[in-house]
């Protein structure tokens, strides 16, 4: 099986090392990891910003770099389900078709594909988890809590995994951290209330580390922690699926 | 007419200058979203339900031209008397019209967000003739001037002691009074004067039955009966999507509504109007204004699915911690941006950015429309007929130019991050809106790609 | 063109393709239609129920829990000037008692007709609402409420589940908006 590796370029850039507990994860988990070194983007910081126009060459570019893979794995589920669906090139519509069927958010990829039912992993903490909206809502990686339809959660049963994580309960369980791309800027008030408050949440109910799926609300709302100077940090759920048996939890 | 200047994010960030305010208003929204959560809940089929409500009005959508005749015929064998508006301008002449007909100058409106829509209220206002609302909450932001700010809850924005101070002013109370109970039962007085001596009322609909010709109007009030069942003339005003098929399919929206909107079983009052009573004369506006243009816009007639329950505004965390006025139309929240650009593109072109695409908008709606994705739509639209600015459409440009050329990519997120490192100031400034309340993230010293590069790269 | 041929044209020109109407079979679910159910959420509502033998005793139940009405207007009753005056003349009707047709216990609705209550305002206008319904006549949800009422047969009908009341002031609830400030529901045997 030949995964490739796709690592958004806010993560490529701001949070490598995101990017290398994804990598060490999978490789760990016995597939063979590819990082096609040509890609950028996904094209979503444009296309929801009304510019889905100007996206031809990033999506050029990400069939270029992806279309022979078996797998593409990425620990995003906003840029994942971007290119799920929005992925279109009308010069390589097989390989863009195969790309978005192919496509996986790193931890539906361990639940779904590989079907990981134990992690070698311990991380003695408490832990909350954010619930990334367009992991949740837009690729289903767990129950919406809208919805009048039984639990589930793909994050959190991977976390459970961990020995020592210990989950927080939140009073909203799946409430957006207000980051919504280009909306934290543009948007800077509502933005930052909408974090604040989610930051709030897991604070309240004793969280020492928030963990997502999606680096860009985590890098929101670490931001706002970082600022309160709250002792609390954040780290992507790969991160915590790759804390080694023998590591401790300030590694 | 009532147009703002002020953008959402302007209106928002004001908005946000009382942080404990919008602490209340989010908190007293959510707890309704968490009433109608118990309610969704307590029905299993709840989801089926959705998935018929939505297939009812598609269906309605589909054969709306026939739908209309028919309703139109059957409400006229009845003995209504049918009008048709184009536009807000011919609605508000219509009703004008009929009111100087008869020699009214004084009449009682129940909630109506159609009537907002057209600013029925200015016109005839305008024209000398009063107007007083009786849903308690429109009846107070008529007394405070204000439109409405939620399509449900139209003075949700408001604190008891500012509605005190307002029956105060306005109707006598004794100041400092703000209970609710006792507000309530003073406006119950107040308003009880105005339906007895009204020979006019002016009635929204919410449902209006093809097979039958006859419009459903709920309330918990009671007002829009105290108002019709009063008055020698009754007006009811609709927009031509309120259509439904048959009346069997009343069923399935009025288990949905009320416990979508307010998390009630259903509302106290679900009133049938099918005939004038004896002596009276029963009116009904049929209103276009733009609606059949939105019907022929493929991505975005679903929109006119709406049964106008604001469970969207309830669960948007954007509504929620901007308020209902920032939206500045008469319909705000998730479904109000995505109605309000087919109104007016110009007007309307910040609606459908005031969101983080989350989605929850389009899960808790009980006829389905896919509000996220039609916002995401919206966006795509309203660039493309050029309703951005000059300057976001060059930083796009840039930036599709360098995402798009790895090298360039590579070469700018190294010089960036040296920036970051070297001149941190640079960024972490003021005119940077994500430093105002936030730290920018550290920047590492090596990209992922860079570490790769030199690690694994075989 | 008038605006109705405008309106008709743009929508003829714009509707979608035509789509099946879904069936509603299934919809009701398991939902009981119990008296225990309806009386439930009637008490939710913050309506009260009697069970009652037969109209003969609810006088005596209205003197026992309402001391201090003055004008009751009972349907069905020998007094019937009233429906012939100007209804607005009603105002000061303290308790209105009228039949109902049938109870949905999923909401704790009731359904009447003009038929029924003679002058449309009377369930409205009165400050006290009564309305008696055999207990035979209690259903589970709207959809067998529809099933039942069939096609309409007079010019005005109401689902009443409750006392009218608001929440639009900070969301507290306060029963007797403008419509009746209470709801007794005396259902009867038959």
């Amino acid at each position: 099986m030949k995964v490739g590796l796709f690592i958004p370029c806010y993560i490529d850039q701001f949070y490598p090392q995101v990017g290398i507990a994804t990598l060490q994860l999978l490789e760990k988990l016995g597939c063979e990891v590819e990082y096609p070194q040509g890609q950028t983007c996904c094209g979503q910081p444009m296309a929801n910003s009304g510019y889905e126009h100007l996206t031809h060459q990033c999506n050029s570019l990400f069939i270029k770099n992806f279309a022979d893979y078996d797998y593409i794995v990425g620990p995003s589920g906003s840029c994942v389900l971007h290119i799920k669906d929005h992925l279109h090139d009308p010069a390589a519509e097989t390989a863009a078709t195969h790309i978005r069927e192919r496509i996986y958010e790193l931890t539906e990829f361990l639940t779904d594909v590989l079907r990981v039912q134990n992690l070698p992993a311990r991380f003695p903490c408490k832990v909350g988890l954010h619930q990334s909206c367009h992991g949740q809502r837009g690729l289903g990686l767990a129950q919406m809590s809208e919805l009048v339809a039984a639990p589930f959660s793909k994050p959190e049963k991977l976390l459970r995994m961990v020995e020592g994580v210990e989950l927080v309960p939140l009073d909203r369980q799946d409430e957006c951290c207000g980051f919504g791309g280009t909306f934290c800027v543009t948007e800077e008030a509502v933005s930052v209330k909408m974090g604040k408050d989610r930051v709030v949440d897991h604070v309240k109910h004793g969280a020492e580390v928030i963990t997502g799926t999606d680096v860009s609300c985590l890098m929101h709302m670490e931001g706002i922690l970082r600022r309160q100077h709250a002792g609390v940090k954040v780290m992507h759920i790969a991160e915590i699926l790759n804390q080694n048996i023998h590591e401790q939890a300030n590694s | 007419m009532n147009r703002q200047t002020a953008d959402h994010a302007t209106l928002a960030d004001r908005f946000n200058e009382n942080e404990p305010r919008v602490d209340w208003h989010d908190q007293t929204l959510w707890w309704v979203r968490a009433k109608r959560d118990k309610m969704a809940r307590s029905i299993p089929e709840w989801e089926q339900l959705r998935d018929t409500a939505s297939a009812i009005k598609r269906n309605a959508l589909g054969n709306l031209y026939e739908y209309l005749i028919q309703f139109e015929q059957q409400a006229t064998q009845n003995g209504a008397i049918v009008h048709w508006a184009a536009d807000a301008a011919e609605h508000n002449r219509i009703v004008t019209g009929i009111l100087q007909q008869h020699g009214v100058r004084h009449l009682v409106k129940s909630k109506s967000m159609l009537t907002e829509e057209c600013h029925l209220n200015p016109h005839l206002a305008a024209n000398g003739i009063e107007v007083i609302d009786t849903d308690l909450g429109e009846r107070i932001v008529q007394l405070a001037k204000e439109p409405p700010s939620h399509i449900v809850l139209p003075c949700i924005h408001k604190k008891k002691e500012e509605i005190g101070e307002l029956f105060h002013e306005h109707l006598g109370t004794p100041a400092g009074n703000a209970d609710p109970q006792f507000l309530t039962a003073a406006a119950r007085q107040h308003l009880r004067k105005e339906f007895l001596q009204a020979k006019a009322a002016v009635t929204g609909v919410n449902f209006a039955v093809a097979e039958t010709g006859e419009m459903v109007v709920c309330t918990n009030e009671g007002n829009a009966d105290m108002g019709a069942h009063l008055a020698d003339i009754h007006i009811a005003c609709m927009g031509i999507e309120k259509i439904i098929p048959q009346r069997k399919h009343l069923g399935v929206f009025l288990r949905l509504l009320a416990r979508s909107a307010t998390g009630q079983p259903i509302t106290t009052y679900s009133s049938h109007f099918r005939q004038p009573r004896a002596g009276q004369e029963l009116h009904i506006v049929l209103v276009d204004n733009g609606r059949s243009r939105q019907l022929g816009r493929e991505d975005f007639r679903n929109s006119l699915k709406c049964i106008r329950c604001g469970a969207c505004m309830n669960t948007c965390p954007v509504y929620r911690r901007s308020g209902g006025h920032s939206y500045h139309t008469a319909v705000a929240g998730p479904i109000g941006a995505i109605l309000a650009p087919n109104l007016d593109m110009k007007d309307y072109a910040d609606l459908p950015f005031a969101s983080t695409l989350c989605g929850s908008c389009s899960n808790v709606c009980p006829v389905k429309i896919d509000i996220h994705q039609q916002l995401y739509k919206w966006r795509q639209v309203l660039v493309k007929e050029g309703h951005t600015t000059a300057s976001k459409t060059a930083g796009m440009k840039m930036m599709s130019g360098v995402l798009s050329a790895p090298r360039t990519y590579r070469a700018a997120g190294k010089m960036g991050r040296w920036v970051m490192r070297a001149f941190p100031g640079m960024v972490n400034n003021r005119l940077n809106p994500w430093y105002k309340q936030r730290e920018m993230p550290a920047p590492p010293a090596q990209s992922f790609s860079q570490w790769y590069e030199k690690n694994k790269k075989s | 063109m008038s605006s109705r041929e405008q309106i008709l044209a743009a929508v003829k020109q714009h509707q979608p393709e035509a789509s099946v109407l879904p069936s509603l079979e299934g919809l009701s679910g398991s939902m009981p239609g119990t008296l225990e159910a309806y009386r439930k959420v009637l008490e939710g509502l913050g309506g009260s129920l009697f069970e009652v033998k037969d109209e003969k005793e609810i006088p005596a139940l209205l003197a026992e829990h309402y001391p201090h009405l003055q004008r009751i207007i009972t349907i069905g009753s020998n007094e019937r000037a009233w429906i012939n005056e100007d209804p607005h003349l009603l105002e000061n009707v303290d308790m209105a008692v009228v039949p109902g047709l049938w109870g949905v216990a999923e909401n704790g609705a009731i359904w009447l007709t003009e038929q029924e209550v003679q002058v449309r305002v009377l369930p409205f206008i009165c400050q006290h609402l009564a309305i008696v319904l055999p207990k035979s006549r209690i259903l589970p949800t709207m959809h067998e409420a529809y099933e039942k009422i069939g096609a309409p047969q007079n010019g005005f009908g109401v689902f009443i589940a409750g006392p009218s009341k608001t929440a639009d002031i900070e969301q507290s609830l306060v029963l007797g908006a403008h419509g009746a400030k209470s709801l007794v529901v005396f259902i009867t045997e038959a």
